[in-house]
């Protein structure tokens, strides 16, 4: 293979087509960058309570057991779209308390079940996250999960 | 070992396998946590288990292509490392972060996105450790030969500095978070570590096969090539379902399937190189684990990531347990055992002696490999089964997990036969030397030119 190919050749094709490439790939992410910021999240429902409940998301590493529209640890269920799973969209107050409720009744016990340790939240945190929750559900990911069970 | 300070790499390797023996048993309690789900659950929750797995994993990969890199840099470049002092001391720092963020994770200290938990200072601190890293190894290089294989080499872990300070970046808009989550995740495994990679496997060869370097050299250009072309834009297959622009989805299915193209390439280079050589190097073991990596790579990153990364196919399978598959495998074949690849074949020389305990490292590698492979099936059937249950039924997340015991049980089962051939594999790399030279070779004499 490539015998008609010099190793100079073949390091400036390295040095010169990475680079191209990569050019193209920033500016296709400085692309999308601007594209969900303007177009795909609601930039401003992003309210401080939102990000705090983004923060208290971080703080309690809900990653490392939940996905969020796909990316986790896949232990435990989907949350990018746990608002419509509880009928945010047609209830919103319904949605807000069963989360809350759900959330507090933890861990549940059960023989065989995987189990979710409980989680002391403040009211002030527990609306927090379920605000960033309800904002992720809203963000335009193209229909992603293909079903509300995530 | 020719120079006086290649030595500095086994402290790094030591350090190196003494996390991997940990990930080893966090990865059994997190799996044990999947067959009973009981397991633990006061004393340890599932989350700390899964941070501490990924996270030593990460660790203990970089501290290897650390020593790797002392290893090899003064060969390549004809001179000693730069400040051996300066190694000891940026492998206590970073040694220490890593631990420190070990503990503080069972304490409950940590940031929250995923496979960047450490806390800040120890971010800091992993900062400091590799830009002492790179300033000795680079004053070694910049001072002595350069060579396609520690250009190339250098301009990997370079890079992967560079694209670590997307870490510190976390913006408070999810997506956008994603967005440049990946330039951290991404760019490293499926980017810039393939530089490391391709490199470390072309030093193996050239030492081993007797091959030309002009020829393997030229070998590693196309390959790196072939890495970043497909890699870089790659990185759409995860920009499908974050809230990106739709053209991600006939981009990133072309490029990350392009992305196959290095892996494949790296197989061919490898049993080429082989075959063509030589030398008949008494390091078989060596051999076989320089063999192996490109080709467990190949299906682990290669073939296990082409099969779920067409968007239209993605779609289904994103965050099931088809990516707990492929991230196993892939992993293991590209960098678990490139690392032990290299250890395998610098040990020997680091402790002064013939090739040693060769018969029982290939007895590591088989069952080690082996396991893998059998986990890595366990869970793509468990991730198929749950892919059709639930993104195409519509079935409840628990009611379909449950549903996956038995592959989640067999999972377990391979688990524990890696840890028994990892056991293995540290006793042949530290245990006592006792000369074992498996009978026959013709596999190694195979080669035309062989003598």
């Amino acid at each position: 293979m490539a015998d008609g190919l010099t190793k100079s050749a073949a390091r400036n094709i390295f040095y010169g087509g990475s680079l191209f490439f990569f050019l193209l790939f920033a500016a296709l992410t400085a692309h999308s960058h601007w594209y969900m910021v303007n177009v795909s999240t609601d930039s401003e429902g992003l309210t401080d309570s939102v990000k705090h409940g983004k923060e208290v998301w971080e703080k309690n590493m809900c990653i490392n057991c939940h996905s969020i529209m796909g990316e986790g640890a896949y232990f435990a269920p989907e949350l990018g779209n746990v608002w419509e799973r509880y009928g945010g969209h047609e209830n919103p107050e319904a949605a807000r308390s069963g989360i809350n409720a759900w959330i507090r009744a933890q861990p549940l016990g059960i023989e065989g079940r995987r189990q979710m340790p409980a989680y002391d939240f403040s009211e002030e945190d527990m609306n927090s996250l379920i605000d960033f929750l309800e904002w992720t559900d809203g963000i335009d990911n193209q229909d992603w999960p293909p079903h509300p069970a995530g | 070992m020719k120079y006086e300070t290649q030595k500095v790499a086994l402290p790094f390797f030591m350090v190196a396998m003494a996390l991997f023996t940990l990930q080893i048993v966090f990865g059994l309690l997190a799996a044990t946590v999947y067959a009973w789900p009981n397991f633990m659950a006061e004393v340890m929750p599932f989350h700390i288990m899964r941070v501490s797995h990924t996270n030593l994993l990460i660790v203990w990969l970089l501290i290897g292509f650390m020593g790797c890199t002392y290893y090899l840099m003064p060969e390549e470049a004809e001179r000693e490392i730069h400040s051996p002092n300066l190694a000891y001391i940026q492998l206590a720092i970073f040694a220490f972060a890593g631990v420190a963020a070990l503990v503080g994770y069972q304490f409950g200290i940590h940031e929250g996105r995923e496979f960047l938990e450490q806390p800040f200072w120890v971010k800091i601190l992993i900062t400091i450790s590799f830009l002492m890293f790179l300033f000795n190894t680079s004053m070694t290089l910049l001072k002595g030969r350069k060579t396609a294989i520690n250009l190339v080499l250098m301009l990997g872990l370079w890079l992967a500095a560079v694209f670590w300070l997307f870490a510190f970046y976390n913006p408070t808009n999810l997506a956008v978070d994603k967005l440049y989550w990946w330039w951290v995740v991404h760019l490293w495994v499926e980017g810039v570590w393939e530089l490391i990679m391709a490199s470390l496997l072309g030093y193996l060869l050239i030492k081993m096969t007797g091959v030309d370097r002009e020829v393997i050299e030229k070998w590693l250009y196309i390959i790196v090539g072939l890495a970043l072309f497909s890699g870089l834009l790659g990185t759409g297959h995860h920009y499908y379902w974050i809230g990106a622009p739709g053209y991600w989805q006939p981009i990133g299915s072309i490029f990350s399937t392009l992305e196959v193209a290095p892996f494949f390439a790296m197989v061919v280079f490898a049993f080429t190189m082989f075959w063509k050589g030589s030398r008949n190097h008494p390091n078989k073991a060596a051999m076989l684990w320089a063999l192996g990596c490109p080709t467990i790579a190949f299906f682990g990153a290669g073939v296990w990531g082409f099969m779920h990364t067409l968007s239209f196919v993605n779609y289904y399978s994103h965050g099931t347990q088809v990516t707990a598959a492929h991230g196993h495998l892939a992993f293991y074949g590209a960098y678990v055992m490139l690392i032990l690849g290299v250890i395998t074949y610098a040990m020997p020389q680091i402790r002064r002696v013939q090739p040693y305990n060769q018969v029982l490292n290939m007895w590591g590698f088989w069952i080690v490999t082996s396991a893998m492979c059998f986990m890595t099936f366990t869970l793509t059937f468990a991730g198929v089964v749950q892919t059709h249950l639930q993104r195409v039924l519509g079935m409840n997340y628990m009611e379909v997990q449950d549903q996956l015991g038995l592959f989640y049980i067999m999972r377990l089962g391979a688990g524990v036969a890696v840890a028994v051939g990892a056991i293995m594999l540290l006793y042949s790399f530290f245990g006592p030397a006792r000369e074992q030279v498996p009978a026959g070779g013709t596999q190694i004499t195979a080669g035309a030119g062989s003598a």
